[in-house]
């Protein structure tokens, strides 16, 4: 099997490689910084699967993640269920959810399909605020002492090390991201960025573009639940802010400003954005203006992001 | 020799509110040939040649490819039958290379299922960079197709349907907008194709058509008016009249 974009690949590997080192050097607390801006590069990754290479631009990706986190959660909190397991249960969530919904949303394009993702994402937040007697709500669910370590293969994890949960979330962005990287950059990609690029010719040159569309708004959701899962058993809180319209948004602007159809994108957008929230937020607590700002900035002077302007401009194998 | 029909349409109709765009067209398509189809302008050619791809569904009436009835079937699948098409206005991937564009098609015919293995990369884009040979694209292959010429994008839409190893290639005006000798190389183009499918062919361009067609077929509003071989048709009366007005 021979692998196609060998610079890419080779380039990811050189990321994987340098976020590993950074434990090494960083301090306590950016560690956990960048755990957080991990997790949520997953979310991104996830969301520019379908947004950067399929072309589908989705404002309920809130819903997905919240699935991930509430399945895995719930699970886990009620149920029992180990952590390992209440993980994938949460990553089974959000595909599911998504393949439910796709059926339905992508019944309809552009504008139309952004309304109906919000709907059914804005649906999903008020169930969580409804059934708050069994989800917590807005006041959310902590999980229980025990579920903060568990074990696997023999091999016992504590949750509450900050290097043990770095590394976890650097083991699952580093699968998503070669998964992706396998997805985006073989057959099944040119299909998915040719239905970006002209639907219509897609669809005459006998490929059935509905299961197309299907099949990447499914993984996108799979890995956005894997995402919310790995949010709420790491952190053990769950709660109803996550599946805010606030959270699509987010992942969105992430995704815009590291350069959708980049496979590195979302962790450059993750990464620049949570860092300058982070600041903005400790100067001002109207840090969303600017952040607002920001996102009518790149959209009329870089619609590619940081990662597309290069790539069209230098390096072309970046995609 | 026993003549084997490829396509055929049973009163064929297509409807738009109170237009007849295609009125009950009776049609049929003989392997290895090279039709042209022509009519004045708003005769129905482009509709009848959509409901034989499946782009828009008929009011009334069957459409028989290869011995099976696609009548209910939607375009992509008709595609995968051997039915291919292209468009009248320039339809490519204009962000994607030369050489992608012509993989998409190269990967439908090599790979249909996009979920289980099938050829591999390799095979696929020597598939795409063999059907741009065909049509002369190939010094092109890793230029942006939005930014070639004109004609160019013609030949890359040729090259697509090609790449699909089609048993019947539909070509909707594909000289329109071309060089005189961009239309010369483009009749030495589809000559080269016709040896291994048949193509139907719309064409306004006269010399196009008589350097090309076995056989024509005339539509006016929606209507077969005639069909024969070119020098039949060029000596039609009903076809005279419906081109340059009835006689006084």
């Amino acid at each position: 099997m021979t692998i196609p974009n060998k610079k890419l690949f080779a380039l990811c590997l050189v990321v994987l490689a340098l976020l590993f080192m950074a434990q090494f050097v960083l301090s306590n607390y950016l560690v956990l910084a960048l755990t957080r801006i991990l997790i949520l590069a997953i979310f991104a990754m996830g969301y520019n699967m379908l947004m950067g290479y399929t072309g589908l631009l989705s404002l309920g990706h809130a819903m997905f993640f919240a699935a991930g986190l509430y399945a895995a959660g719930l699970a886990n909190y009620y149920g029992g269920v180990s952590l390992p397991i209440a993980f994938v249960i949460g990553i089974l969530g959000g595909g599911v959810l998504a393949f439910v919904i796709g059926l339905l949303a992508l019944r309809t394009q552009t504008v139309s399909f952004m309304i109906v993702t919000l709907m059914f994402a804005q649906v999903a937040y008020l169930l969580t605020l409804y059934f708050s007697n069994v989800t917590g709500g807005d006041q959310g669910l902590t999980l229980p002492t025990a579920s903060r370590s568990f074990s696997l293969f023999g091999l016992a994890v504590d949750l509450t090390s900050p290097m043990v949960r770095f590394n976890i979330a650097l083991t699952l962005f580093a699968v998503v991201l070669i998964g992706l990287f396998a997805v985006t950059q073989g057959p099944l990609g040119r299909l998915f960025v040719a239905v970006r690029e002209n639907i219509n010719r897609t669809e005459m040159l006998g490929f059935d573009t509905y299961r197309i569309r299907l099949l990447a708004f499914t993984i996108s959701g799979a890995i956005s639940g894997l995402a919310g899962a790995l949010y709420g058993l790491m952190f053990g809180f769950i709660g109803s802010s996550f599946a805010e319209f606030r959270s699509s948004i987010e992942v969105l602007l992430f995704t815009l400003v590291g350069g959708p159809g980049t496979l590195l994108g979302p962790l450059v957008g993750t990464g620049v954005m949570t860092m300058l929230i982070d600041r903005l937020s400790g100067m001002t607590s109207a840090y969303l203006i600017v952040v607002g700002v920001l996102l009518i900035v790149i959209n009329l002077w870089f619609p590619k992001g940081i990662l597309g302007t290069i790539r069209d401009r230098w390096v072309p194998w970046l995609k | 020799m026993a003549e084997v029909i490829l396509l055929k349409t049973r009163g064929l109709k297509r409807h738009f509110g109170g237009l007849k765009a295609v009125d009950g067209v009776d049609f049929t398509l003989r392997k290895g040939e090279i039709r042209a189809i022509i009519g004045p302008n708003g005769a129905g050619k482009s509709t009848f040649v959509s409901l034989l791809s499946g782009r828009i569904p008929p009011s009334e009436g069957t459409v028989e490819f290869d011995g099976q009835d696609v009548t209910a079937l939607p375009a992509h699948r008709r595609v995968r039958l051997g039915i291919a098409y292209t468009f009248q206005i320039t339809n490519i991937y204009p962000s994607m290379s030369v050489l992608e564009n012509v993989a998409v098609a190269a990967q439908s015919r090599l790979r249909p299922s996009f979920l289980r293995k099938g050829a591999s990369e390799t095979e696929i884009e020597d598939a795409a960079r063999a059907a741009l040979a065909a049509v002369g694209l190939d010094d092109r292959l890793d230029e942006v197709a939005g930014v070639l010429a004109y004609g160019h994008q013609r030949l890359l839409e040729v090259a697509m349907g090609l790449a699909l190893e089609p048993k019947l290639l539909i070509l909707d005006e594909p000289t329109q907008g071309l060089s005189d000798s961009e239309i010369a190389n483009f009749i030495e183009v589809v000559k080269r194709v016709a040896q291994s499918s048949t193509v139907l062919l719309i064409e306004h361009n006269m010399h196009v058509v008589m350097s090309l067609a076995d056989r024509i077929t005339v539509l006016e509003r929606g209507r077969l008016l005639a069909e024969g071989s070119p020098a039949e048709i060029m000596n039609d009366k009903a076809v005279q009249a419906a081109y340059l007005g009835e006689p006084a």
